[in-house]
Order: structure tokens, then sequence, then C-alpha cells
């Protein structure tokens, strides 16, 4: 593995405090994804590239906006390998970036849907801004 | 007999089953360790009473390393774990006592490892010929 | 004082080529309690063991050492010849001076001077040893196995026909286990209760077995070659010895939606009931909790239509007591409760199923009589999605699930698949796998016909969720070689539930003083070469209470412990090792230390009565070690903080003295 790809993997599971070496590749976390049609890399792709240090095109890709924190592949992995907390922590290395955020406050008003629950909004909130 | 080098004394505990037949298997294999190793054969590791570590620090010796089976392969299911626990406290009492913690040793070694016999012989012997000789726990009443 | 003769070997070359012999021989002369000290070539030898055997007799020696190879070599050969000498065989001692001196030591100063030291800790241990006879036992020619499934069977009937008696306990009202529900079996196909079935009529006929059938084991005492053991016979309310099972009572028995065990309550049966039409015994039973008469003492119609006059609503529970020589665990296995996987909807939906439910619904003597119905509409499924590894292989922290691979899944589904689309073609079948492990003996053939003669669909990946829809289940999946998520809308629903072992088997591990992984499957003595023997001596194990296992590795299995038991039965009396722990009764306190740590059981604690020296008595607790089980691993003789407990053969004063001879 490339000295970079190594720095970022350990960063990204020493912030997410994921184990994706525990994945057997079942593919339940991708099985189970409300927003999988949505997303660019699934789930068990994250487990993946994360663990083999693919790390680089996750953080320019849409996915990373896609995940609802459902957190449905948590609570259904067999092996308790909690992928979106995988997503979650690469999220992060990005919008933490100077300017990184990926919305501001002025652009919800458009984007808002009457059946929108509020609890949405709020993690809208937390996931896509510092 | 005049010996220029100092040479520690060194005790070695290995169960019967694991430990001493690997003991065995590198007699076999003919590799070679310090002749500072004197190994007394025991059941199990279990039965290696703190007593008999003790008495060897008192008698003397330089070191003490106990050998028994890998966690799980004990002969006796679950001799190794009594001994795991038995030893860590004595190893914090030696330690409070003023022994050097390199002094001692618990190691698994299994029957197949002759090799690790060896070199953990080898390596606890140089470890404990570096401390130099033990002066701790040496009753002056013993001595002639 | 010993009159102790040392006996140094050369071995050739080997121990004298870095080992100055006659020097050693000479050091140890003078040695405390030595009296005599010679070398020799070959000390194993004839002529070598002569030369002991001469010496004892000359010099009237009462211990022997010899400086030789590994004891684990040659002491058993020194111990003969000592025996034939007319001396103790366990007053001889073995200083290895060739596998842990000669051989790895290159320097003969350094080897001479470490052999006479190794000499000297052999000659101190010598001075004390005592002579030691090894306790004898006699022996019950009687095995209990417990439990009646397959492995149960197997091991009574091998071990019956070897001709000593086998009792079997069973908990279920029939023999039979789980085998007796499966429908067919892989990969052959024959169906289970065609070959099962003859087997439990043998059991039932055979003039050296037992059948205690609606039965429990309620305590179990003593030892390896005498076990006491209490068994429970539950009242069944119906007299087992009158019973012609001619099912006239169930016929009538207004009582019936009791939902039925065997059928895995995808039907009812009536209060009193056959288990199945080939049961062992077959008789009937009645429950207890279902039965009018037995609740209120109103009803009473299978009594009057019971021509036999079987039926007695008075019977009590009796209890049994027996001895044994061994005892064999066949505890078996069950599925594990679907409840904690809500995302597979099994308590949402009944067309959700498991593949014991399956079995029985493809079986001719099941709910349907062999017709794939599906459980809500009993209509005809047309699209079936079965899921491998549900519970299995999960992570030791996830509160559901087991650890382990269930081993048997991916055969069963392979067959369930098969099946389904050999007899209804129009059906499409689905399998979700993670992977298909078929090592075993034409396995992955019959998962490939599967696949390539029967068309069933292999998908790699795993359903997430299953929602009932109308009479549709939405099974949501993905499929991970095609890198897409699947919406399939199945009809049925057919879950590979992990395996785990009997929920009746921790007690009985309590009870046998047998240890058990975290798993709760039994702990085999050894995991390669004693698999079938419990650590705890004359308990073997049998079948999935050891591990997840399929039929033919069961009845291997059940026929291993079969052997093991013979071999156990047809001694007359046990021999045991002398080497084992003895109590100083008049130090031991009673603390009970080394009866936690035994882990055989063998440390039983007894109020025993003590002379004063003023003639009044005192009643002490002291430790008692039963010398057929103890093994001699002396954890005991460390926990003692007493120092009552000391090993025999190792004893701590002959340990202290080797290290004292060594550190001199």
């Amino acid at each position: 593995m490339h000295k970079d790809n190594e720095k970022m993997k350990s960063e990204i599971i020493r912030r997410s405090g994921v184990n994706p070496s525990k994945c057997m590749r079942c593919g339940k976390c991708s099985g189970t994804c409300p927003a999988y049609d949505e997303m660019e890399y699934h789930p068990h792709q994250f487990v993946y590239m994360v663990e083999s240090g693919d790390i680089e095109p996750l953080l320019s890709s849409e996915s990373l906006y896609k995940c609802l924190s459902c957190f449905a592949c948590v609570d259904r992995c067999p092996r308790g390998v909690e992928p979106a907390k995988l997503v979650e922590a690469v999220r992060l290395s990005v919008i933490r970036q100077q300017g990184a955020n990926h919305l501001t406050a002025n652009d919800i008003p458009e984007m808002l849907d009457p059946d929108l629950p509020q609890q949405a909004i709020v993690s809208a909130f937390r996931k896509y801004t510092k | 007999m005049q010996v220029n080098e100092y040479r520690p004394l060194i005790v070695a505990f290995c169960c019967n089953w694991c430990s001493y037949a690997g003991a065995d298997l590198a007699g076999n294999n003919r590799l070679n360790y310090p002749a500072d190793v004197k190994i007394i054969r025991v059941p199990c590791s279990c039965r290696v009473n703190p007593m008999f570590i003790l008495r060897a620090f008192q008698r003397g010796a330089d070191g003490v390393i106990i050998c028994g089976c890998h966690p799980g392969d004990c002969h006796y299911t679950s001799g190794n774990y009594y001994t795991r626990r038995r030893m860590a406290l004595l190893f914090s009492m030696l330690d409070y006592l003023g022994i050097e913690r390199e002094r001692t040793r618990l190691e698994w070694v299994s029957a197949a490892e002759g090799a690790k016999f060896a070199a953990t012989m080898n390596d606890f012997a140089e470890t404990v010929a570096a401390l130099g000789e033990n002066k701790r726990l040496e009753d002056l009443r013993c001595k002639k | 004082m010993q009159r102790i003769g040392v006996f140094v070997c050369w071995c050739g070359t080997n121990i004298a080529g870095t080992v100055d012999v006659a020097a050693v021989s000479e050091a140890l002369k003078s040695e405390p309690g030595v009296v005599f000290s010679t070398n020799y070539q070959y000390m194993c030898s004839q002529a070598g063991q002569d030369i002991i055997k001469d010496a004892v007799k000359e010099h009237n020696l009462t211990g022997i050492v010899v400086c030789s190879c590994s004891p684990r070599m040659h002491e058993a050969t020194f111990r003969k010849t000592a025996a034939a000498a007319g001396l103790n065989p366990y007053m001889v001692e073995i200083a290895n001076i060739r596998e842990q001196c000669s051989w790895v030591h290159k320097d003969m100063l350094t080897g001479t001077e470490k052999a006479i030291i190794l000499g000297k800790a052999a000659v101190a241990k010598v001075n004390l040893n005592t002579p030691l006879t090894p306790g004898e036992s006699p022996v019950t020619k009687r095995a209990l196995v417990i439990g009646g499934g397959i492995a149960g069977i197997q091991t009574a009937l091998d071990i019956a026909d070897a001709g000593f008696p086998v009792d079997i306990v069973e908990k279920n009202p029939t023999i039979g286990g789980k085998m007796a529900q499966l429908d067919k079996t892989f990969p052959t196909l024959d169906c289970a209760a065609c070959i099962l079935t003859p087997k439990m009529v043998d059991v039932a006929q055979h003039e050296n077995i037992r059948i205690f059938s609606y039965s429990e084991v309620e305590e179990i005492g003593g030892f390896v070659g005498n076990f006491d053991v209490k068994i429970k016979k539950k009242a069944r309310f119906v007299k087992e010895d009158i019973c012609t099972g001619c099912g006239a009572c169930v016929e009538k028995c207004p009582m019936k939606k009791i939902p039925n065990e065997f059928n895995l309550g995808m039907d009812n049966r009536r209060a009193v009931y056959i288990p199945f039409a080939q049961a062992v015994p077959k008789v009937a039973t009645i429950d207890p909790s279902a039965c009018n008469m037995l609740k209120s003492g109103k009803c009473g119609i299978c009594s009057k239509v019971c021509t036999a006059g079987a039926i007695d609503y008075k019977q009590k529970d009796e209890l049994i007591e027996e001895k044994y020589g061994a005892i064999v665990v066949a505890t078996g296995f069950n599925p594990i409760s679907m409840d904690k996987f809500d995302e597979f909807a099994y308590n949402q939906s009944r067309d959700v199923i498991t593949s014991l439910e399956f079995e029985r619904l493809t079986n001719a003597a099941g709910p349907t009589q062999g017709k794939l119905l599906r459980p809500s509409d009993l209509e005809h499924p047309h699209t079936i999605v079965f899921v491998q590894c549900v519970g299995s292989r999960c992570d030791a922290c996830a509160e559901k699930g087991k650890e382990y691979c269930s081993k048997i899944c991916c055969m069963y589904t392979a067959k369930h698949a098969m099946l389904v689309r050999d007899k209804y073609p129009d059906t499409e079948v689905y399998v979700f796998y993670i992977d298909v492990r078929t090592p075993g003996k034409n396995f992955d053939e019959f998962y490939r016909r599967a696949v390539e003669e029967y068309g069933v669909r292999y998908i790699k990946g795993m359903v997430g969720k299953i929602t009932p829809e109308g009479d549709k289940l939405k099974v949501q999946a993905s499929d991970l070689l095609a890198d897409k998520q699947l919406h399939i809308d199945a009809d049925l629903v057919v879950l590979a539930a992990a395996i785990e072992p009997d929920k009746t088997a921790r007690p009985l591990a309590t009870m046998l003083t047998a240890s058990m992984d975290t798993n709760d499957f039994f702990t085999e003595a050894h995991p390669k070469l004693r698999p079938v023997e419990s650590p705890t001596a004359g308990v073997f194990l049998s079948g999935t209470c050891q591990g997840p296992k399929d039929i033919p590795e069961t009845v291997s299995q059940a026929s291993a412990a079969a052997a093991k038991v013979i071999g156990l039965l047809v001694k007359d009396k046990l021999t045991g090792n002398p080497c084992i722990a003895s109590p100083n009764e008049l130090m031991c306190n009673g603390c009970s230390s080394c009866e936690r740590v035994c882990p055989y059981g063998a440390i039983t604690y007894i109020d025993k009565e003590f002379p004063q020296p003023d003639r009044t008595v005192a009643v002490r607790r002291v430790a008692q070690v039963n010398p057929a089980v103890c093994q001699g691993c002396g954890a005991c003789t460390v926990a003692c903080m007493s120092g009552a407990m000391d090993l025999r053969g190792f004893m701590s004063s002959q340990i202290i003295a080797e290290v004292d001879a060594i550190c001199k």
C-alpha cells in the first residue's frame, strides 16, 4: 500500500473506530441500504476500499452525501463492521477542510420538501457542514 | 572449577507434556543453548508453586523461567491459565522485592517448538547474564 | 535413609561424546544416600538392565537414578527393570543428560558439570521418593447414553452389539431426534426416515438396550467406571408397557389446537399424542398443560376409548437410580431463535420460515403431506428465496448470532433448492450466499448439480431486508458480482438459521463436571487426537453436542465414542495413575480452594472425625481426592493455602530438593 494511502487509512480507522478487516464480504450492508441506487460507491465498497487504502476516489465521490446516515447497515452487519461510521469518517475528512462545506444554510430553503422530517434537516446540517 | 567468565544460574520449570518435550526436541535437533539452564520436570506448569521460584532465588538462582503449553493446549485443559494468573501476581511481587523483572519469565513452548525452546533459552540466558549476579534474595545464612 | 544406586549411560557416544561419564558416576558417589554408582555403554540394553537388577540385589538398593536419555523415552523401561528386581517402579528417577545436556552442549567441561548437577538433582529427589501403588477401581459394565438422536442411537447400538447393556435417556416422548424431522439427506437424497427408522426399531428390539423416553438426567455422582445416576422418568399418564400405540385416544381427544412440536408448530396435535407414526417407543403421551382431565378433572375420554386400559391420570414422575461405567453425551442441537433478526421479518410473516420448518413442509409426513405449500395461504410458491448464514459467522461482540460456521447449511440449502426445482420446475429459486462451503465426499458435485442441472440461481450477496407486502415478501438484497441491489417479490423465504447446542447441555455439563466452550459445545480431551472423549474421565462425546456436524460425521463420531466406551467397559478394573494429589488431612483447613481449581471435579469434602488428645472427637471438614478421577496436574497443590495438598511423585519437598541441588 502506498504510504499516503496507509496514512489516510489509519486516520479514517482512528476517526471512525471501525475495523474494516472484520468484514467477511457478505454484502448485507449493501443489501439493506435504502440509498443504494443513489450511491456511486456502495457500503460494502466503502469498507473494502478503506481496507485496501483506496480512499482517494471516495473523497471526491457524491456518495459521501448520499448516505442517509440511517445506520441500517450498522445495525444489520453480522460482523459488527459499522459501514456508516466509515462513510461518516471519510465525509468528515473532506468537510473539515477549509471552505469544504457541502451545503450552506442559504441553500437549504429551496431544497426543502414538506414531507422531509425535521430530524433529517438537522441531520443534514450535521452531515454536510462543519 | 575456575571459570573466568560469569555464567548465570538458571532454573527452568518445564511441563511434562509440552515444554519438556519441546526441550527434548531441541536436543534431538542438536540446537545449542547455554548449559546454565537446568530443567526441572513438572507434570503441568500449574504445579509450579511460587514458593519454588522464591526458593530458587533464595538459593542463588539468577533467573527462573517457567514453560508451559500454549493457552488452550494444556494437557489438563486449564492448568496453564492458573499458571498465567499466579505468575502475574508473583512477578509483580518480585518486582516489589527489587528483583529485576527480566529475571523471571513465563513462556509457552509446545512439544513441536524445539527451535523456540532453544531460542528462548538463549535469549533468556543472555538477558540474565547481562543483568549480572542476583544478590537480592540470597539468604546470607545459607551461604557457605 | 535410602540406598541409592546411580547408573550413568554412555548411550554410545551420544552422551559419552560430550559428557565425561566416568567423572559423573564418580562425582555422584559421594552424594547423600548413594551407595553404588557405575556407568555403562547402553543402560537400556538387556545387559545394562541386568547391571541394574544385580546392583539392586547386591547392594539392597531402595532407589535408582539413571542418568540417560529423556524420561519420555525410557522411564517406563527402567521402571519395569526396577519392578523386575523387586523394587517399587516409582523409586526410579531419570536425569536427562542426553536431550537436555550432551546433545545441546558442545563443551565437555560444561557438559560434564551440568550432567553432575542434573544427577545430583535426581538423587536429591529419589531421597524423598516413596513407593507408590496405582489405585484400582471396579468398572460397572453398563453405559448411559444421554440423547436419543442419531448420535445416541448409533452409539447405543454399537455398545450394545459389543455385549454391554446400554440405557438411552431421551427427553422427548420418542427417540429419533432431529434426523426424524428431516425429509431427504444430502448428498445422496435418500429419505431420512427410511434410513433412520429401521435403526430406531433395532434400538427398541435390542436385548441390551433400555430406552428411557420422556426422561431427564436429574443427578450424576461418582466417577469413571462408577457413575451413580438419577434419571427422572416424567409422568406421561399412559402406562408404557400396556399401551399398544393404536392411536384411538388420539383420535377422540377433544383438545385439538395444541401446536405440534414435531412439525415445529406448523400444524396442531391433540392433548394426548404420538409424535409421529414411527415413534419409538410407540406409546401415547398426555400433555399435562393441555389435558382437560389433568387440569380440571373434566373429560376422561381417552381413558374410556382405550381398550387396553393404559391411561393412568394418577401417574407420577418416577426416579430411577442406576450405576454406569461410562456416560456418552449426545444432546444434539437446535436452530437458533430468529427473534432478534427483525430485518428478515420472521415474526411478521408465516411465509418466512427456517430450514428445519422447510424440511417438515416438504416431508411426506409433514403438515402439507409433502406438497410445497406456503404456510400463510397454502398456495404453491412460485418464487422462493433461500438466505444462507443467518446467525452464523457473526461477530463475537454482536448480540445476535453465533461466531462459528454452522457447517451444514450450505449443503441442506443446495438440497432444498434442488428438490424444489426437481418437483416444481416452474419455481424460481434464489440462493443468497456469502461463501458456499462444501468440503465432503460428493458435496461440491452435489452443489454444482443444483446450479448446472437444476438451474438454481446462486447469488453472491446477502439479503438486507424483507418486507411483507400483500401476499408477497419484498426481498431487498445485494448482488455483489453484478454490483446491483436486487428487489425480488418472493412467495416464500427460507432462512438457514445457525445451529446451537441444546439448552439442556449446559446444566448437564455442570453435573458431569465436563468442560464446555463459550458457545456451550462440549470440549474434547484433545482437539485432534482425542476428539470423542471429554477431559473428564469416563465421559464421551457423540454428535453435535461437540460441534456442528452433518449426519455422516455424527455417525462416525458416535461409533468412535462407542469404541472408546467399549474399551473402557471390557476392563474389569481401572488402574489409575499413582502420581495424584493427596491431602494431609491433619493440615487441611477445609477452605475448598483446591475443589474450585480442580479441572476434573476429583476433589470433594467430607466431614471427618478426628480423635483429640483429650479423648474427645472433633469433626472437621477435609478434602478427599478421588484417585480414579485425579489426573495429577497439581493445580490444587498450589491453590492450597495450608500446604496440605501435595502431589505424589512430584511432592513439593521433592521439587524443592531438586531446586536446592541445582542451586547449590
